[in-house]
């Protein structure tokens, strides 16, 4: 197995915490995984763009040529990236800022993620409304290593955003569910 | 995951940033004088320096220039500490007198530059063009650093920890030669503890001459004729060192009919050809040197009598392909494929090269095929 993850989305909108929650993840797994981001020296408001790799063997080149995943936040990183996702991969949008004249001819989620951390309170967990989304399509690994992430990371003052994570987690995963 | 044994020795790995894996790795080799100043692609180093120094009892100082940092690692390593600091090229460039007075006074210490583009300002993406810089000098006089180049996190934290022990061991500086793509990439991190090797006292340091001789420590002999025996005591420890100290990892070699050179982040990208290939009849090994001064010359030399060519791939306009042409001295033909200016070599564009320079349908077929197979 090697899943060639490519995130993308405006700086801000939490792309590198997403990518960095799948990787930590996998590596508490037993995965082989890089993790390089990319991003110009104009980064805010900018086009931010991480390149994830997960696999069963050890992997050489970092850099994806080819992606199987393309997870994409924002109108511009979509039309950045979207030809860098292969004949057969799978597209994860945020719908809520990606509106498609002619549907792709990948597998396509479309996943409200704005509206739907908006609706729990905070717009800033929409990134985890998409990881919720992306982990119930491929199946990647237990949710629980997610939320393990999630528990180390959210620790002391900010002990109070975990629940609020999960919650974004678990409606990121009822999208595809009742899909 | 910060679960550490006593002394700071992470039992569990970890996902950092080659920058981070160097900062921490120098911590656990002791150094606790740190000076830098910040740049793109490597303030993920002196970030987590800020942070972890102080935990530790260290030492931590944002300079107020590359030229200041660099001065005060000559300090502290007169004075017996070990010492790091870091940068990326222009950052690098200004270095160079402070490296060179170190290199003249026989300091141990560590430098890594994390490579970005050049020349001049550049970009912030990964490159490997300041390889000149770093194996030929880079400063002014007769002097060499060690350069040891890691393509993985986890190889950055091994070399950076064996930077501090040869530093110490020949009493030169030791360069880490990384990149933006080496110091950036996140992967999962080891830190072994290692056993203490048995390293000279520095009975030459300045601890305060109470009670002994003083010791001097300097790069100035104007006295005629001092200089010139001096350097050529540099001399005899850099041809122990070159003797001694060059390292390479060596893949497929036996088999192979073309041989990669590459160091780095374009190793890495070798390595993926080099895998794909194992499959057909046409074969492709490599030879990644692990120090870049010393050069493993010896190797490069005995695969050069049996294949059809060697094809050295950097992310520079072609420096380390001369060194390759030193090492062969004419045995076979030796090409050159770069790409500069923040450019990274495809798999596909180094296969296609390779079918470029072997004329041979052999060769064409099989790598075309693989090119084929993502």
């Amino acid at each position: 197995m090697t899943e060639k993850i490519i995130l993308a989305g405006f700086g801000g909108q939490g792309m590198m915490l997403l990518g960095k929650l799948l990787a930590q993840a996998a590596m508490a797994d037993g995965k082989y995984v890089t993790y390089f981001p990319s991003y110009g020296t104009e980064v805010r408001g900018g086009t931010a763009v991480y390149y994830l790799i997960i696999s069963n063997e050890e992997i050489f080149s970092p850099l994806i040529e080819e992606a199987d995943t393309l997870i994409v936040m924002n109108q511009p990183s979509y039309q950045k990236y979207k030809d860098m996702l292969k004949p057969d991969g799978l597209l994860v949008l945020n719908s809520s800022m990606i509106k498609l004249n002619n549907l792709p001819e990948v597998k396509t989620y479309k996943i409200p993620a704005t509206e739907i951390a908006s609706k729990l309170g905070n717009v800033l967990v929409s990134n985890v409304v998409m990881l919720g989304a992306f982990l119930a399509i491929k199946k990647l690994f237990a949710t629980h290593l997610i939320l393990d992430q999630l528990q180390a990371m959210l620790k002391g003052k900010k002990g109070n955003l975990f629940s609020l994570n999960k919650q974004a987690l678990e409606s990121g995963m009822q999208v595809i569910k009742t899909a | 995951m910060k679960d550490s044994l006593p002394g700071g020795i992470s039992i569990m790995k970890q996902l950092l940033t080659g920058n981070e894996a160097a900062a921490e790795a120098a911590i656990q080799a002791g150094c606790r004088y740190y000076y830098g100043y910040p740049i793109t692609p490597q303030n993920e180093l002196i970030n987590y320096m800020s942070i972890r120094m102080p935990e530790v009892g260290g030492a931590f100082i944002q300079a107020e220039s590359e030229i200041a940092a660099i001065s005060m690692v000559h300090g502290s390593a007169a004075a017996g500490g070990r010492a790091m600091t870091s940068s990326s090229s222009p950052g690098i460039s200004l270095k160079q007198e402070g490296i060179s007075y170190l290199a003249g006074s026989e300091l141990p210490c560590v430098i890594v530059n994390i490579q970005r583009g050049g020349p001049g300002l550049g970009d912030i993406s990964a490159s490997q063009a300041d390889y000149f810089q770093a194996v030929k000098g880079g400063g002014h006089g007769d002097y060499h650093t060690i350069v040891l180049a890691p393509c993985s996190a986890q190889e950055m934290a091994d070399l950076v920890y064996d930077a501090f022990d040869l530093a110490d061991k020949y009493r030169n500086p030791v360069l880490i030669l990384g990149d933006a793509q080496i110091g950036q990439l996140m992967e999962p991190v080891e830190f072994h503890k290692k056993p203490k090797k048995n390293l000279p006292a520095k009975s030459w340091a300045l601890t305060g001459a109470e009670g002994r001789k003083k010791n001097v420590v300097k790069s100035f002999y104007p006295v005629k004729g001092q200089l010139e025996e001096f350097n050529a005591h540099l001399q005899k420890k850099y041809r122990t060192i070159e003797e001694h100290e060059a390292r390479y990892e060596a893949i497929n070699i036996h088999k192979a009919d073309v041989i990669l050179v590459a160091y780095g982040t374009s190793a890495r990208i070798c390595k993926e050809v080099v895998k794909k290939s194992q499959q057909y009849k046409f074969k492709v090994g490599m030879v990644r040197p692990v120090t870049l001064w010393p050069f493993p010359k010896e190797i490069i030399r005995k695969v050069s009598e049996r294949v059809e060519c060697i094809l050295t791939v950097e992310m520079s306009a072609g420096q380390m392909v001369e060194d390759v042409k030193l090492a062969v001295e004419g045995r076979c033909p030796v090409h050159f494929y770069g790409r500069t200016g923040g450019g990274v070599p495809t798999s596909l564009e180094i296969i296609k090269k390779i079918v470029e320079i072997v004329p041979d349908n052999r060769a064409a077929n099989t790598l075309l095929q693989l090119a084929e197979v993502k």
